[in-house]
This record gives structure tokens, sequence and C-alpha cells, in this order.
């Protein structure tokens, strides 16, 4: 075994090795190549959205199944300094986003040769310190207080049901700073919003009063079937998940609840953005455009799941297909550069603090 | 078989498994050995360099109480599965024939499951919902049914429970070559049966018995699934500390660093217990 666990290290060092060499190397002409993440959202992009973006520009699309965390960011990065560009559009994780803008690796694109980008809240909308434009939001889900209905038959109305002392040994959490967002959402619970994330003093007092919660706390978990067949069965009734997973969850018959409480839900997402060694950044720019359309981001909720990225007026989804993606509440959107910046420190001390 | 008996086999057979070895081991311990000592960009990847920084980060009281937890959790694991195992694998080898072949089969069919299969299935056993707490209530044991994990407990059941096959297996060969006269003669000059057991067929068997021992402990040592899903975050091993050093953070030097010192220490705890077995 200690072979094994030394092979694994040592096989991630190797894979990141590996990617030195680039392995697509084509031509840059034909179709657009667009990578989102491998499985359910690459599957759900190539049948619903790749089909109608051809029919409507005229542009071909190569659906590229990207692998997920920040291992295709390295890849891009690698093949960027060949020359290369294995995908033209990619789908990109907000952190892994921050990383490649630090890196240059984004190509600049025209944001007046796309209107659409316009119907995009601020947040959504990504550009260099210089101002030089480069993405956008692409899709976004909401993580939220998820109850079991039997164990609760009344939803709670806010997150701070997670400091109840009521609530001994009932609460599933994710287990690291960077996923749970849950230093987020104690600011804006208990210190009235997120300036006091600026410091690590601030930082410090946060993990203190979220360190509070840990009697509350059955499991920490990193795998999300961990918690849900647990939240299921009423094992641990409280605590937080993907809003769009428990709604499908709940339409199965499972006695699961997905609540926006009234401090707000956390709003993750991912987001479009153009390697700059792509040849095709007009085309690029197409599709990102199309993507932000309000009718565009209404099928990706009806088909995908995901809450639209435009404000929810532009679209003409219904109360009821709005609200199993998404709520009116104000999002807390969670504050990436805390987990490029301070990555360490906020991880060290989380460990010590609110898991330890 | 061969045409020249004086050398059955030929000798260049050696150099398969060594070059195996080569390449699937040593080739990535010194990768991770080379990367273990890289500098750490923050808010990127690593690059290339020497320095110590990651082996740095690592002594401190904390990670030194997690390395404490992972070894006292395997040697605790192999002591439980030691135990467990001998007089077991005794019992096991004066079976007849037919039932010793029937529970080595149900032994070896236990090492097919996986690790995130016996973690799921002790967590439902263990659960309040559905676990063994309904049946102790049913019984008028307990008042109300109640989870038994994730605690110390439920970690431990689920580490023996994936280790204590190849305690068995290590003990089997020797304890079923094991010459019964031995035992017999000691009972023939007076000694009890567990004197007997105790004065003569330990002893013979020390040496096995501290291989079974340092095998389940370095196998329980890389175990990082079953402290997630069956202990709290007290009992989250190095091995589970590594994996979101690697996986989530991003940090290769200090989840390589963190590695390389696991296996230092696993190799030094090895090599104190096969001093102590070999010093009476």
């Amino acid at each position: 075994m200690m072979k094994r666990r030394a092979f694994l290290a040592g096989t991630g060092a190797a894979a990141l090795g590996t990617l030195a060499a680039p392995s697509v190397l084509r031509a840059q002409s034909g179709p657009l190549k667009v990578g989102t993440y491998g499985g359910y959202f690459e599957e759900s992009f190539r049948t619903h959205v790749y089909p109608d973006f051809t029919e409507a520009t005229g542009i071909e699309v190569e659906s590229i199944p990207e692998p997920t965390g920040e291992a295709w960011l390295v890849q891009l990065q690698q093949a960027a300094r060949a020359g290369q560009a294995p995908a033209d559009v990619s789908m990109m994780a907000q952190v892994a986003r921050i990383r490649g803008e630090r890196a240059g690796l984004w190509a600049e694109i025209d944001r007046g040769a796309m209107p659409n980008v316009d119907n995009l809240p601020e947040h959504f909308v990504y550009a260099y310190d210089d101002g030089r434009f480069y993405g956008t939001g692409a899709v976004s889900w909401f993580i939220t207080l998820v109850t079991n209905t039997e164990v609760y038959p009344q939803a709670p109305e806010s997150w701070t049901a997670f400091w109840d002392p009521a609530n001994e040994n009932s609460l599933g959490l994710l287990a690291l700073a960077s996923n749970s967002f849950l230093l987020e959402i104690t600011a804006t619970v208990h210190f009235g919003g997120k300036e006091i994330l600026e410091t690590e003093e601030g930082l410090l007092q946060v993990m203190e009063k979220l360190a509070e919660v840990k009697p509350n706390v059955r499991l920490w978990y990193r795998d999300e079937g961990q918690f849900q067949q647990a939240l299921e069965t009423g094992e641990i009734p409280m605590g937080q998940y993907y809003h769009d997973v428990t709604g499908l969850a709940a339409a199965d018959g499972k006695p699961v609840r997905s609540t926006f409480p009234k401090e707000g839900a956390v709003l993750d997402s991912g987001c479009w953005v153009v390697s700059r060694a792509s040849q095709a950044i007009e085309a690029s720019q197409v599709f990102i455009d199309y993507m932000a359309q309000p009718e565009v981001q209404a099928k990706l909720s009806r088909f995908v799941g995901t809450a639209p990225t435009v404000p929810r007026a532009m679209t003409d989804l219904t109360d009821e297909e709005f609200a199993a993606v998404s709520s009116d509440i104000a999002p807390i959107i969670p504050e990436y550069d805390l987990y490029i910046d301070r990555a360490d420190w906020v991880n060290q001390k989380w460990s010590e603090i609110v898991t330890g | 078989m061969s045409a020249r008996a004086d050398r059955p086999t030929p000798g260049w057979l050696a150099a398969i498994p060594a070059a195996w070895l080569a390449v699937f081991f040593l080739v990535p311990f010194a990768i991770m050995l080379g990367v273990s000592f890289a500098h750490r960009v923050p808010g990127g990847f690593y690059e290339p360099g020497f320095e110590l920084d990651s082996y740095a980060r690592f002594l401190s009281p904390f990670f030194g109480r997690i390395l404490l937890t992972s070894v006292a959790l395997s040697a605790g694991a192999a002591a439980i599965c030691v135990a467990l195992a001998f007089p077991f694998t005794v019992i096991l080898a004066r079976m007849g024939g037919r039932a010793q072949t029937l529970v080595l089969v149900a032994l070896l069919a236990v090492l097919s499951l996986s690790e995130v299969i016996i973690g799921f299935s002790l967590s439902t056993l263990l659960s309040k919902t559905a676990g063994v707490g309904n049946f102790f209530a049913w019984l008028g044991l307990i008042e109300e049914s109640r989870a038994y994990t994730p605690s110390l407990f439920a970690l431990m059941t689920g580490l023996c429970y994936l280790a204590l096959p190849y305690a068995v297996l290590v003990l089997y060969p020797p304890v079923s070559r094991l010459d019964p006269e031995l035992g017999e003669a000691a009972r023939i000059m007076g000694a009890t049966p567990l004197r007997a057991f105790w004065t003569v067929t330990v002893p013979m068997l020390r040496a096995p018995l501290f291989g079974a021992a340092i095998l389940v402990f370095v196998f329980t040592l890389g175990v990082y699934l079953l402290p997630q899903v069956l202990g709290q975050p007290a009992h989250w091993t190095l091995s589970v500390h590594i994996t979101d050093q690697a996986i989530f953070q991003s940090n290769l030097p200090f989840a390589a660093a963190m590695a390389v010192l696991l296996l230092l220490v696993s190799l030094a705890m090895v090599g104190i217990t096969l001093l102590l077995g070999r010093a009476r």
C-alpha cells in the first residue's frame, strides 16, 4: 500500500508532466471547438444547445469533453505555450478562470461585437485589470439549505438553523472552505456582509463563529453521494447541498426539500473563456454572445437545470420553471479570490479551526 | 521441462519484475520526491526548484497530531487484526479440509469488496435510520435507535474488516504447517493447553505474527476513504489531508512532501517492528 500511495502521488505529478506535450495538433480551421465538463454537461450541451447554435449561426461546433478540476487549465496553458488550443471556447470554474487570468491565458474578445453580453449582471462579465474583456458567466447553480421533510415538517428560513442547538449532530456540510463557501455564508449571516473576509483577523473571527456549528455537524462531506443518501433517509436531516440535484430527488418522491434562506443562497458558476492560442476568436465571440441570450439561458434552465445567468425578467421562464433552478432573493456570491490569493492560509486555518 | 537441469529458470527473468518495479514504483517515487521540493506558486501550480518550504509547513503541532493519529489508527488496527486473526487461524487449521476451503473462499471473497462498498455498507449498518440501533431498540437494550457512526468505533471496525483477511492469509500457511506434536509434547510434560499455546505455539510463530501486523499496519496507513465516511474530522488521517492538498488545493509540492514523510515514518515503524521481532 505504500506503493499505492506513492504511485498515486507520483502519477499525479507524472500526469502534469506529460501534459506538457500537447496531444492535439491539428489545423485550426474547421469547426469551433467548445469544451464543457465531460459527462452530464457535455452531453446536455451536445444534445440541446449546439445543433440550434449551428442552425442559427452556420458555425459548426466540435464538442470537447473537459476533465473537471484544474487539469484542463493546465492542459490549455501548456498547449497555448506551443501555440495550440485544444478548445477555442472553454467552460471554466471560477477559481480556474482567475488563475488563467493571472497567467494571461485568456484571449481578449470584442465586447462591441457581442450585444447580448449587456444582458449579464456585472459579476458575470470578466475583464483583465486593465479593462480588456475576456469572458462571461456560462452557467450557474445554487448551494442551498436542504432538509429532510419528514424530520423537519417546517422548512427552515435561515442559515442560522446551522447554529441552532436544537440541530445537534444533524448537519451535513461540505468539507472544504473552497467548495462549501461557508465563510461567505457565515460572514453574511453573522457579520452583516462579506467585507469582514478582507483581512486575516476578520477571517479568523468568521472561522471562530463558524466553529460554533461543530457540535451540530454529523458529516463533513467531500463526495456528494455521501450526503445525498443520508439526507434522503433522514439519517442526516439538514445541511447544504445543490438546489438542482435536491429538486430532482424531490421530484423523484424523496422526502427532501431545498430552501433559499432569507440571507440568500450561494451562487456558484462556471464561465466561458477563450484560449489566447485560439485561431477562431470571432466564431468564439459569436458563440459566447449567443449563449448570453435570454432564450438560450431559459433553455438551459429547462434542459440542463442550471440557473439563468441573465435576470429573470428577460426570460420567459414560468414561476415553476424559475423556482426549479433559482430564486429572486439576492444570492451570496463566493469570494473566489480568497481561494487563490490566500489559498494555503485559509485552508490551513480552516483545517485547524473549523473541521479540526 | 528445461534441457539444462542446473538452470531451470533463466537469470534474465528476474529483470522483468525489477524493471517493473523501477518503472512503476521508483520512477514515480523519484518524481514525487522531486515535486516535494518544488516551489509552490500561490494562485498557480508549482515551478521546478529546490526548497524545503513544504517540509517546513508540515513541522507543526497540527500536522504532528495528524501523523500521530494516522500511526495510532493503523497500529490499533494491526493489533486488533492480529489478535483476532491468530486464534481464528489456529482454529481454522484444525478444521476438516472442506470446511477450511469454504472459510478461505469466504475470506477471499471479502477481498473483492472495495473500500467504498465496505465504508458505505458499514455506515448504513451503524446508522440510526437503517442500522443495528433499531434492532437494539427492538430488543429493549436501548430506548430509541441511535447512530454509531461516525466514530472511532465505526472507523476501527471498517479498518479491521478491510485488513483481517490479509492477516489470516499471512498466518494461515505457517499455522497449518505447525507440527501438532510439539503442542502435544508440551501437554504430556504437564503444560495446560493455554500455557502450551503461549510458550510453544506463539514463540514459534513470532515472525509470521509480526509479518501480519506489519502488513495490516502499512495497508491501513494508505486508507483515505474510510476515515471520511466512518470517522470524525479528528480521525482524518494524513492520507485524507494528502488527497485534499493534491486534488482540492492544487498544492502538489505539499502533498508530495506529506507522502514522502508518511513513507519514511511507515518505513521506520516497519524497521522498529522487525528489530523487536528479532531481539528476543
